[in-house]
């Protein structure tokens, strides 16, 4: 006896409760609303999926997501070539981009080192970082990994196989939220803020 | 602050009582296994969010129930609160505020300072060194939110590095570059963390000497010594050094959880050369000196636990440990003990106010006031 009254239904359901953060319910209302809806919705919908997996390609120098060989970013002549962002994620160059406040270009590395989770730096890319070093006209590398300890070891790492004279290598500001008052900061973060307090004529 | 009230229904073997307590000393008599502890363990539970003996929430409730519920009312500068733990049968437990319910336990924890004394606390001198460990870690996290960062740092860290350690085995290959990651991790947090270990062990061991002297009513001399391989070396020299015997083990040999805390009497290991008696003063020394130490921080007195309070003391001793607690200095203070008579000397001759209550089978009632 199964649970629904068709095996395809049955299908659709179990193949959108693979999904993160959908269970089984939240599939079981996805798949009855495009059953409503008009039959081209649902088409539109997995003709763009199926096109995302076939067409989408990494940008061969920052490995962010493209639809080209080289992304707009990286292709963009208006972006600084000097400033370099190290970031962890796709994610992060998308949180970045809107802030507004960054002209330079990406690096992709993919993840962190993470022994335990069987993450080493050749599953990461950087490799390719290095020879961007070597071939890009980079003069400032900022390190814009997540505040863990796994971030900051492959800051290390990598700060460790870039650094040189010529080079300025800097990580992002670690502290008060903007807009929090001091009293809802939590102890750690608070304290490490005052450890490493700026001069006040550069904030 | 003082807990005013106490209402339990069918926690352990209790089905349903409800306690107004003394300012200052309480006492629970039974026989054993009548439940005094389990009185003792239910106001644990209000100051820490479970129980002191059994880790297995589930566990507490009384056999064949399907819930149990603690509250406490606790009156501190006139006004009440209201601390309610309530643990159904495979349901997450529920702990709650003034009837609010915590998104993180962890909130409630350090709002209810209490330090308990109980014939466990000889773990410290029998177990191995991670008891120790763990003792002082919870006395500095307390009052240090950047010690407890550092030291989830460095267990992250160590984790991190014994996997690659055994990777490394496993696979045959090494490569000293990613090891050497992970040194500069532990190094930097480690030194820290004992930096602060160091500090807090020289506020800490003349309040437990002064205690330890009270205590036993002699002038034995005790010591803790705090042994770390970081006296001796910089912690990044020792994991380069050790690298080839922690290929070898698979391990991190060397850091700070490594260190011990060696307990010391007269010039001696007291976990061999200490009578059954001084050990009990001696861990009886480090609670109360952990009772100041806490009191100091909080800048007001924890509640007292006092499990089982003649185990291994003559009945002098354990009159100068009531007098002490007695004193303003302490605040609210639980006894538990199997004889009437013998708490009733006690405090015949004193003016203190007290309260003794019998337990029997997890019934209590209230007999002096």
């Amino acid at each position: 006896m199964t649970e629904y009254s068709s095996i395809l239904l049955e299908n659709a359901v179990n193949e959108l409760s693979r999904l993160p953060g959908i269970g089984k319910k939240t599939a079981l209302r996805l798949s009855l609303h495009l059953l409503r809806e008009d039959k081209s919705r649902t088409e539109a919908l997995s003709r763009s999926l199926s096109l995302l997996r076939e067409k989408i390609v990494f940008c061969k120098k920052c490995h962010n997501i493209s639809d080209s060989d080289v992304c707009a970013i990286c292709s963009n002549t208006r972006r600084d070539e000097n400033l370099l962002c190290v970031v962890e994620d796709i994610r992060d160059v998308m949180a970045i981009e809107r802030t507004s406040s960054f002209n330079g270009l990406y690096h992709v590395l993919g993840g962190v080192i993470n022994p335990v989770e069987g993450i080493s730096p050749s599953d990461l890319k950087i490799t390719s970082l290095i020879d961007r070093m070597k071939i890009e006209d980079i003069k400032e590398v900022i390190l814009a990994l997540p505040a863990t300890i796994e971030g900051d070891t492959t800051s290390y790492y990598i700060y460790r196989l870039i650094k040189s004279e010529n080079l300025k290598i800097t990580t992002i500001a670690k502290g008060v939220a903007i807009g929090d008052a001091l009293e809802f900061a939590d102890e750690v973060t608070l304290g490490r803020s005052i450890m490493n307090r700026t001069p006040f004529d550069n904030g | 602050m003082f807990l005013q009230q106490l209402k339990l229904t069918d926690f352990k073997n209790c089905p349903s009582t409800e306690l107004d307590f003394s300012e200052k000393i309480n006492c629970f008599i039974g026989n054993n296994g009548a439940g005094k502890t389990n009185l003792l363990d239910a106001i644990y539970y209000l100051s820490f969010c479970k129980s002191y003996f059994n880790n297995i929430d589930q566990q507490n409730i009384r056999h064949g129930c399907d819930f149990f519920s603690v509250h406490g009312h606790y009156r501190r500068n006139g006004d009440t609160d209201l601390v309610s733990c309530i643990q159904k049968r495979n349901h997450k437990k529920s702990f709650r505020f003034n009837k609010k319910e915590y998104d993180r336990l962890a909130e409630h924890i350090g709002k209810i300072p209490l330090v308990m004394i109980s014939p466990y606390d000889r773990d410290l001198i029998n177990e191995g060194s991670e008891v120790r460990r763990r003792f002082i870690d919870g006395m500095i996290s307390q009052s240090d939110p950047i010690y407890l960062d550092e030291l989830l740092k460095y267990n992250k860290a160590l984790l991190q590095r014994n996997t690659l350690l055994r990777q490394f085995a496993e696979s045959g290959r090494f490569d000293s570059s990613l090891i050497e990651l992970w040194d500069e991790q532990l190094h930097k947090a480690g030194t820290i963390l004992h930096e602060k270990r160091h500090s807090f062990l020289k506020t800490f061991i003349p309040i437990f000497g002064d205690y330890y002297n009270i205590v036993s009513g002699s002038s034995e001399e005790v010591d803790i010594v705090y042994e770390s391989g970081l006296f001796d070396h910089p912690l990044i020299n020792a994991l380069k050094s050790g690298i080839d015997k922690d290929r070898q083990l698979r391990y991190t040999t060397s850091g700070i959880h490594k260190d011990d805390l060696q307990l010391m009497i007269n010039g001696f290991p007291l976990k061999k050369f200490g009578s059954q008696g001084q050990q009990k003063s001696f861990v009886i020394a480090i609670k109360l000196a952990q009772f100041e130490y806490t009191r100091n921080i909080m800048g007001f007195k924890p509640i007292l636990l006092f499990d089982d309070i003649f185990d291994k003391l003559d009945d002098q001793r354990v009159g100068q440990l009531i007098n002490l607690v007695s004193q303003d200095s302490f605040g609210q203070v639980f006894i538990t003990d199997t004889q009437k008579q013998r708490i009733g000397r006690l405090f015949d001759a004193t003016t203190i106010d007290h309260r003794i209550f019998e337990v029997q089978s997890g019934m209590v009632k209230l007999t002096i006031e």
